[in-house]
């Protein structure tokens, strides 16, 4: 899982992590009494419908201002290590 | 002195925004050492804004309803130039380019933000104590929690550093620390105030909300902030309902139900003293002329279960765009993969890795449906037994937390134990429904108890005037 989320995590942090969430997934186990056979899930609490805006032109980012706040940034854009070719 | 006092002594110009917050500049430097409700004070930018205040109503011009009022923001929603940090290192130094619609609303109410608050990291915890800037103290006992995740926007207001503030309730993120602080909280109906430029916690449970001393400081504050706005697509289409003018209208014939499951002997873990404020409230409701009686709500139990997955699985989601490519921290690597798990491993605090772990293994092929897809079932229960409830009653009344406020490292190492005291609180965030908390006496420590009133959506006018009835016949609170 750790490795999933993208999270580093020594063999102790490990270890407490697992006695932690197998807790936090047994209390969750407490849902098993429930008969949810015909019952429809509930994503969201609004019946949600696609909201539109008008096809006009508003106010903008500033480039500069979004770039300044990035980590590294090279010709107005932003600058990552290599994602092809890893272990190189 | 209430937010509605100083708002009408500054536009009539009897006083000064700006003696109005150098007087709070004054108890903050008093007290702020030991509380720690603000990752910053804005001493410099709030008395630029108390002077540009003061030269408008010198001017003729109304400033607005919070025309010179002091209030402080919790460190999650976006300010154009002033750090946001979620009290987390992974966004340490980093300068939103844009304002919250809260925080301009504030703005154009004339409002003078003094300071960001402290939170546990993302929103994610019940105490404060997840921050990666050091823990926020209860100003009625330093000693305990201020509650969490809005610990500093309820320490804030309980140390009369601001009358009013702003918090963000997930699961009960505004209602437990008001009630652990002695102070006023409402989580609105979902929708009903914009979260564009509120960093995203669990989308589809997230609100912001209020803080304030009285019930009717909390009312004008919820006026300011609600409001249609195109920036967030959820946010509901309707005029907010005026709640100014319905306070004081009582509950002579309103009916109201105790949720059975979340008030003693349903569940266990609430504390004598807290179930017995609870039946003085309710008698309170009664002798204003309310008709009040224990009902049952059953699913509600069931909803802490629920939230733990359905809440880490949508931050997980959430959480995905810290990678350390266009803001905040980076830790560098050689390729881009150990720069995303370095960075990542390093700007995260314990308590968001556990919930980043726990939602990606309920969002994972094979254990979906054992989990986000059973919790999503159990949120429709929840949903049906409000729809049920409120066929027969206008409020529901339960406790706001099970007990008053812990000690400080009393529950950080187990979060089960944690999690536990959001029980009474995640079933609105689930239904989507609002809820707000009112101090009402003291526990046998002498510290506040809060009592939840709950509504359906869009109920607030009714919520709220439950809520000055219960003001109203409180016992006396904590003495700070």
């Amino acid at each position: 899982m750790a490795e999933l989320a993208r999270l580093a995590l020594t063999d102790d942090e490990l270890n407490a992590f697992t006695v932690q969430l197998a807790a936090i997934l047994d209390h969750a186990a407490d849902l098993d009494a429930l008969d949810l056979a015909d019952v429809e899930p509930t994503a969201h609490p609004l019946p949600l419908v696609n909201v539109f805006r008008e096809d006009v032109i508003g106010p903008t980012s500033d480039r500069d201002e979004v770039l300044a706040a990035a980590p590294s940034v090279e010709d107005n854009q932003f600058r990552v290590p290599p994602v092809l070719g890893e272990g190189q | 002195m209430s937010a509605r006092r100083i708002a009408d002594e500054v536009r009539s110009g009897v006083r000064s925004a700006r003696s109005v917050l150098d007087d709070h500049l004054e108890v903050i430097a008093a007290r702020e050492p030991e509380i720690h409700a603000f990752n910053v004070v804005l001493v410099d930018e709030a008395r630029a804004a108390a002077d540009e205040i003061d030269s408008r109503v010198a001017a003729g011009e109304d400033p607005g309803p919070l025309a010179g009022v002091p209030v402080a923001v919790k460190d999650n929603m976006c300010t154009r130039g002033i750090p946001t940090t979620c009290s987390s290192r992974i966004l340490e130094g980093w300068i939103p380019p844009y304002d919250a619609t809260v925080v301009e609303r504030l703005a154009a109410a004339g409002a003078v933000m003094v300071g960001k608050t402290n939170l546990d990291e993302f929103a994610m915890g019940s105490s404060t104590e997840n921050s990666a800037f050091g823990v926020t103290r209860n100003p009625l006992d330093t000693t305990k929690v201020p509650g969490g995740s809005s610990g500093g926007s309820a320490a804030a207001v309980a140390a009369g550093f601001v009358p009013l503030s702003l918090g963000s309730d997930t699961g009960g993120s505004i209602r437990q620390p008001a009630a652990l602080c002695g102070v006023v909280g409402v989580k609105p109906t979902y929708g009903a105030v914009s979260r564009y430029g509120l960093v995203a916690f669990a989308s589809s449970l997230d609100q912001i909300g209020p803080f304030a001393r009285t019930v009717s400081d909390a009312a004008l504050l919820l006026e300011v902030i609600s409001g249609h706005d195109p920036l967030d697509s959820t946010s509901i289409p309707e005029a907010p309902a005026d709640l100014t003018s319905v306070l004081d209208r009582g509950v002579e014939g309103m009916r109201i139900g105790i949720i059975e499951e979340l008030s003693g002997d349903g569940l266990d873990g609430i504390a004598g003293d807290v179930q017995a404020r609870l039946g003085e409230a309710a008698a309170a409701l009664e002798a204003a002329g309310a008709t009040v009686e224990t009902t049952s709500v059953p699913s509600t139990v069931y909803g802490l279960s629920a939230y733990y997955v359905i809440a880490p699985a949508e931050a997980s989601s959430n959480l995905a765009r810290y990678d350390g490519v266009r803001f905040g921290l980076r830790v560098d690597a050689l390729t881009s993969g150990d720069m995303h798990t370095a960075t990542r491993t390093a700007g995260f605090g314990d308590e968001v890795k556990r919930r980043i772990m726990l939602g990606t293994y309920a969002l994972s092929a094979g254990y979906y449906d054992a989990y986000y897809g059973k919790s999503q079932k159990v949120r429709t229960l929840i949903v049906e037994d409000f729809a049920r409830a409120y066929s027969r009653y206008d409020l529901l009344l339960s406790p706001t937390s099970p007990t008053t406020a812990f000690s400080l490292g009393e529950k950080t190492a187990d979060p089960m134990t944690m999690y536990l005291t959001d029980v009474c609180t995640i079933p609105s965030n689930l239904a989507g429904h609002p809820s707000m908390s009112v101090p009402f006496g003291v526990g046998d420590d002498g510290m506040p108890v809060g009592v939840q009133v709950l509504a359906p959506a869009m109920g607030e006018p009714a919520m709220f005037r439950a809520a000055a009835v219960l003001e109203a016949a409180a016992p006396p609170g904590a003495a700070s």
